[in-house]
């Protein structure tokens, strides 16, 4: 839910989607890139270096994992672009790839994006 | 290159000073360089200006997509210390603040070094340990620093309110040595020597792929064309990550923003460099008199060169308690850069997996400091293909385990 502020760019808002409320950036914990798989005993050297290591770090598009820390407490994904601090949507953090509907928000304001094999 | 000194001021005032020459020639890309550099910035040129001055390889180009050191190099709070705990870090970071002590001579060009001394305060029993720890480490390591007391960091600092309500002074590190320089002319000096030297500094030029053929470098396509190379060092800061996916690998890095504000000019008032790591704000006095103030990171990747504003908030808190005189200072500018962090917040300096192609990234929050000593080291390490002043900071250094673990160190702040 886009509002006024966040057509400012001035602070980064995100909804969150458990308790609805549109959360400022200081009601936030930043939690690092959404969707990743783990890799432990068992696994080769270089998967987990990938995947201790190996963010996709993108000048675009990038999921992450959020939570609403002085707020209802839960942790949630958000779709955003590090290059203009633009929101595409926030879902929920029982899925382990991002929903149709926030790809397709995306792809309506950025066709040609990729990240890793969801785009 | 005209020689500046006292004489050529006296010469030049004499005739309106119409006879001083640009300090760099913008020439047009040639069609080939024995060394392509990507990214004009300190570091970047320091690499060309050491591949010269060190090893005779003056066929170089240095690219820069925007103008010279407009990047994290003008964006930093200038300070310069040597104060890590780890060796390999002490020796790179030492090294290039002993560069710095007669960097103005070598270039001739004033980059204004000033070694005032940095502080760096102790405000929590956990801290106390930890300096102690580094300057233990520090004389182990042959880097002078030593552990003072409170009452010797309100003799140094005056202005200091040693009580503060949430986070009292108990101590500090203190880096005698250390202190600041001026950024631009870091830049613009290592800039004027190269272009002498007969370097091509090509601004206003974005790379926008790497060329290789059978595993090795050859060439970078840019928007002024295709440049061939035998060599190639990209030294980029923020945007590492999209140039090495045009070399064909990936980064462990992740980009966000680190910003920085100062306030209107005053009397001088403070003539140390202060870090106060636990409350996250630091602050010296530049020689206009402006309060230069450094703060904290965006916990998310970020790419705007601007930060939330409430890190401005948090940073400013924690200095009024600590300084409480600056209460009513107004704050001039404030902006951001794009840092580069590595999981164990120390950067690398490597060849690549593609043949001839070299990595200088991940300086994180504090890359200023170190650029003297990164540019020797980058230049010996792509001239002769070793380091022993690089050799700890290598790409792979992740997936075997030997990081160089300033995250958790005391040493670590910006």
């Amino acid at each position: 839910m886009p509002t006024d502020r966040q057509k400012d760019d001035n602070m980064l808002i995100l909804n969150c989607p458990y308790c609805g409320v549109d959360a400022e950036e200081t009601e936030l914990a930043a939690g690092g890139e959404a969707h990743l798989k783990r890799f432990g005993p068992g696994s080769s050297d270089d998967e987990f270096h990938d995947y201790l290591f190996m963010r996709e770090n993108p000048k675009g598009v990038h999921f992450e994992r959020w939570r609403h820390a002085n707020g209802c407490g839960k942790w949630f994904h958000a779709a955003r672009c590090t290059q203009t601090l633009e929101v595409f949507g926030t879902y929920s953090a029982q899925v382990t790839e991002p929903p149709k509907e926030i790809k397709d928000a995306i792809t309506a304001k950025r066709p040609d994006w990729t990240w890793r094999e969801f785009s | 290159m005209k020689h500046y000194s006292a004489f050529a001021v006296a010469r030049e005032a004499l005739r309106y000073h119409t006879g001083w020459e640009r300090a760099w020639r913008s020439p047009e890309p040639k069609k080939k360089y024995d060394v392509i550099i990507i990214g004009a910035g300190g570091h970047g040129l320091a690499t060309a200006y050491y591949l010269g001055k060190n090893y005779g390889i003056q066929n170089v180009a240095v690219i820069e997509k925007g103008w010279l050191g407009g990047g994290n190099t003008g964006r930093n709070t200038t300070i310069i210390r040597s104060n890590y705990l780890q060796d390999p870090s002490a020796a790179l970071y030492e090294k290039a603040r002993g560069l710095y002590e007669d960097l103005s001579q070598d270039l001739n060009y004033n980059i204004m070094f000033s070694p005032r001394g940095v502080m760096m305060l102790a405000q929590t029993q956990h801290e106390i340990r930890g300096y102690q720890r580094t300057a233990h480490a520090n004389a182990l390591q042959g880097v002078k620093t030593e552990w003072i007391t409170p009452e010797r960091v309100k003799e140094l600092v005056p202005i200091i309110n040693l009580e503060g309500p949430r986070y009292p002074v108990l101590g500090a590190l203190w880096q005698e040595r250390g202190g600041t320089a001026r950024h631009d002319a870091v830049a613009w000096g290592y800039a004027r020597a190269c272009s002498a030297m007969g370097m091509d500094i090509i601004q206003q030029c974005e790379v926008t792929g790497v060329r290789s053929d059978n595993g090795r470098v050859v060439g970078v396509d840019t928007t002024k064309g295709a440049i061939d190379c035998d060599k190639l060092g990209i030294v980029v800061a923020g945007h590492s990550g999209q140039l090495a996916e045009m070399a064909g690998f990936r980064l462990p890095l992740e980009a966000i923003a680190l910003q920085a504000l100062v306030s209107e000019p005053i009397k001088p008032c403070m003539d140390v460099v202060v870090m106060a790591n636990t409350v996250h704000g630091y602050m010296s006095q530049s020689d206009k008199g402006e309060m230069v103030i450094g703060g904290g990171t965006d916990g998310f990747n970020n790419f705007t060169q601007r930060g939330s504003f409430h890190h401005i908030e948090e940073t400013v808190r924690a200095l009024v308690e600590t300084f409480p005189m600056i209460s009513r200072l107004k704050m001039l500018r404030q902006w951001g850069g794009i840092v580069d962090m590595t999981g164990d917040r120390s950067p690398i300096l490597s060849k690549t997996p593609l043949g001839g192609c070299f990595i200088n990234c991940g300086w994180g929050t504090g890359g200023f400091k170190a650029i003297p000593g990164s540019g020797w080291g980058m230049a010996q390490l792509m001239a002769t293909g070793h380091s022993p002043l690089t050799e700890a900071f290598t790409l792979d250094r992740f997936k075997e385990g030997r990081f160089i673990d300033e995250s958790v160190a005391a040493g670590v702040a910006h």
